[in-house]
């Protein structure tokens, strides 16, 4: 009779990789975030804006799903308006640096020594802090604003994009499919542009898919402090702001915009690392 | 008596059938040799033996047993237990098997503190015994070193070492020498043997029929998982049964290539080329000459200089003195070692040939034509353009950087170790093409490998290259007849 030698060992956990029910559940949080950035009017069922003070401080019900808030506007349609600001800051940022990132680094993979050496010092210096400081000053200095954030957010975001995107450049520039171009007679330029750059923006990508999260999170957290949108513009981390001091009172002012920003923040975390796995499975 | 007993061993991935039905028994002052090409399963089979078959494998056998203990039903323990005290196992690369931050002596008392009651002190003093076992020079010393400063030989030493800490029965030793330099290659198959007959029962896995002759008494030839023909060395090599071992040895012996009087002028001389690598010179004061229309053969051990000597040619390094010269005007064209990084993985084998074409000046209208004329010139399926690097065989990429380095048309090839990652089969017909391609081209080529019996079956010329100076050139027959330097000499008793 034959035996089996050792059990069928199940598949072992991998790091990095989500349980499909969990990325299920990520992508369908991402979906409706999507849809209610892109089509607020279909899903809202109140005006953002409009204000009833005979109606405020209700709790959820039928009539307002997510209650309302001081001013008698319909929390529901207000997070749901939100999301395109909210989410749309964090995307506009993480893309900024992306686009940046890749210059700045590509460049000065290639750039003559003095060059390279200034682009690494600038940051170095920016990395020494926290990105959300650095977000804070660069606002302070810019000025209150929606645009602002997403260049504070931006500026506070690319060094780590640089510094990827130099390494990569500096690593495929010497490998050996850049260097059978060349000797084929691909110009230098022509061989950097076609086999580098791409090749760099690959991983960018994937460090961009698990940067949005963070993103939303800091444009959320510096328009909670005020620096971003202004009232009334519906935006979740200002709404967020605006509930603070009713929260014993009115707890859904401040609830549902902040379960609105930590499921948005956890889904695209969760889906930015699922997709990094496959690419780091590919790539292996 | 025995040491190893496996009855009808399977293992299954996914539903597939790897290894199949493998029966075989070692005793103890015994070695069995397993050889097939890759995808036969012989290391799988090594895997399973050790306990160590992937978790997705499916493990079946009517009778195992290691050193008189059954290993059908032991548990991770248990395999911890019998694995370094009955049954140890060295790998091919002894680079990646031992710890980059521990010292050799400290990697080899591990088993010592595991298996034994040794004290400390003792430990140490066993690991630096087991060294000296192994011919470790200076082994005092070298116990204090790291992996990392150790040549290929001793390295692959230390971990035979440290496999042999708790003398174990059965000794796996999978591809052990396939890395090393072929005259360090002699020196450990010449340890193997030697541990062979100190009383272990040694398992050979391996795909080079040389190394088989020289450690092991029986061999077992496996292809598709299954055991296709099994015996004692002498009869399986002298008089192989089934056709498919008969390719396989005749794959692994190279016919030298007939001498080709008459022929070509120099198209290149190189007149005392240097070049030096911050400071550690590669190439020595370099001369020789590559003829028209014949094969140079640039022969040397890793770290000799003859990749940068082609390389040179190909004129990616500039030599720091000397010159290289070209007699009128000539294409070169270089074949990487490595075909997979040779490809932009992103592409497509089409995308990659077009883009050579386009470098060479061929009209857009013009390239899809050549590419089809491209693949078919190596012998390659149309559809197979569609693909990436990665979704092609060894020998299909290799097939296909000679494609692509054919795109320029040039009229001199530069290949660098192009069939030293190729299974012996695949190799052949790779040289076959290349022979083709010379007479149909009339190619120059430069032909840079390790492998003595592949030069002699490809080249016209030869250039023996040791750290960095050429000590032996010449016409392939003469200098492999009559070989002059002691290096020479050294290198064909080692590949013989």
């Amino acid at each position: 009779m034959s035996t089996s030698v050792r059990p069928d060992a199940g598949s072992a956990p991998r790091i990095g990789r989500a349980r499909p029910i969990v990325l299920w559940a990520a992508l369908i949080v991402l979906a409706v975030v999507a849809a209610m950035a892109l089509f607020p009017s279909l899903l809202a069922t109140h005006d953002p804006l409009r204000t009833d003070v005979r109606a405020a401080l209700e709790a959820p019900s039928a009539a307002h799903l997510f209650g309302t808030d001081q001013s008698g506007r319909d929390v529901y349609s207000r997070v749901v308006h939100g999301a395109g600001r909210s989410v749309g800051i964090g995307l506009l940022a993480t893309g900024l640096a992306l686009v940046v990132g890749l210059i700045l680094g590509a460049l000065s993979g290639i750039a003559p020594r003095a060059v390279d050496a200034t682009v690494m010092r600038i940051t170095d210096v920016l990395l020494a802090f926290p990105e959300f400081l650095v977000a804070l000053v660069v606002v302070a200095v810019l000025g209150p604003g929606p645009t602002n954030v997403a260049i504070a957010v931006t500026i506070a975001a690319v060094p780590v994009y640089v510094r990827l995107a130099r390494v990569q450049t500096r690593s495929l520039a010497l490998a050996e499919h850049v260097e059978a171009a060349r000797i084929l007679g691909v110009s230098r330029a022509r061989a950097f542009i076609r086999h580098v750059v791409p090749g760099v923006l690959g991983s960018l990508s994937v460090l961009a898919t698990i940067g949005i999260g963070s993103s939303i999170l800091a444009a959320a957290g510096l328009s909670f402090l005020g620096l971003g949108p202004i009232e009334p513009s519906p935006e979740w981390g200002l709404m967020l702001s605006g509930g603070r001091n009713v929260l014993g009172t009115a707890w859904w002012i401040a609830v549902f915009p902040g379960l609105a920003i930590t499921l948005t923040v956890v889904s695209a975390t969760i889906v930015g690392r699922t997709l990094r796995a496959r690419a780091e499975g590919r790539a292996s | 008596m025995t040491a190893l007993h496996v009855q009808n061993l399977s293992v299954e991935i996914g539903g597939t059938s790897l290894v199949d039905g493998v029966s075989f028994d070692v005793a103890r002052g015994e070695c069995l040799a397993i050889v097939g090409e890759s995808g036969a399963g012989k290391s799988l089979t090594a895997a399973a033996l050790l306990g160590l078959a992937p978790p997705a494998a499916h493990v079946t056998a009517d009778e195992m047993s290691v050193d008189g203990a059954d290993t059908r039903r032991l548990t991770d323990g248990g395999w911890r237990e019998l694995r370094g005290s009955r049954i140890g196992l060295v790998s091919q690369d002894a680079l990646s098997s031992l710890d980059p931050l521990r010292r050799i002596g400290a990697e080899i008392a591990e088993p010592l503190a595991i298996h034994t009651r040794l004290s400390r002190p003792a430990r140490r003093a066993r690991a630096v015994e087991l060294l000296e076992s192994v011919s470790m020079p200076d082994a005092e010393r070298r116990s204090g070193q790291y992996p990392h400063e150790l040549s290929g030989g001793l390295r692959q030493r230390a971990l035979i070492a440290s496999a042999l800490a708790g003398e174990p029965a059965v000794l796996i030793a999978d591809e052990p020498t396939t890395a090393l330099d072929a005259t360090v290659q002699v020196r450990v198959l010449a340890l193997l043997r030697s541990i062979v007959d100190a009383g272990t029962a040694v398992v050979f896995i391996s795909h080079d029929f040389a190394a088989v002759r020289r450690v092991a008494d029986r061999v077992l030839v496996m292809r598709d998982g299954r055991v296709i023909e099994h015996g004692p060395v002498s009869d399986v090599l002298g008089a192989p049964q089934e056709e498919y071992t008969r390719e396989l040895i005749a794959a692994s012996e190279h016919r030298p290539r007939e001498e080709r009087p008459g022929l070509g002028t120099a198209v290149l001389t190189g007149v005392g080329v240097s070049k030096a690598f911050a400071g550690a010179p590669a190439v020595v004061e370099a001369s020789f000459a590559v003829r028209q229309g014949r094969t140079l053969g640039v022969v040397g051990e890793s770290g000799s200089g003859k990749t940068t000597l082609a390389r040179m040619i190909v004129g990616v390094e500039r030599p720091d003195t000397g010159d290289v010269r070209w007699t009128g005007e000539h294409r070169v064209q270089l074949v990487h070692q490595n075909p997979r990084g040779a490809f932009d993985a992103r592409w497509t084998i089409e995308r990659s040939l077009r883009e050579a074409l386009e470098a060479g000046g061929v009209p857009r209208a013009a390239r899809a034509a050549l590419v089809a004329d491209l693949m078919a010139e190596v012998d390659l399926a149309p559809e197979l353009a569609k693909r990436r690097p990665a979704q092609l065989s060894g020998g299909q990429r290799q097939r296909a950087a000679i494609a692509r380095a054919l795109a320029a048309d040039p009229d001199v090839l530069v290949l660098d170790e192009p069939v030293s990652a190729l299974d012996p089969s695949v190799r052949e017909k790779v040289l076959q093409l290349l022979r083709r391609l010379q007479r149909e081209r009339g190619l120059t080529m430069v032909f840079v490998s390790h492998d003595l019996g592949v030069v002699a079956a490809v080249c016209d010329d030869v250039l023996v290259m040791q750290d960095g100076v050429i000590v032996e050139q010449g016409a392939v027959t003469e200098v492999f007849a009559d070989p002059q330097h002691p290096f020479t000499q050294e290198l064909l008793a080692a590949s013989a």
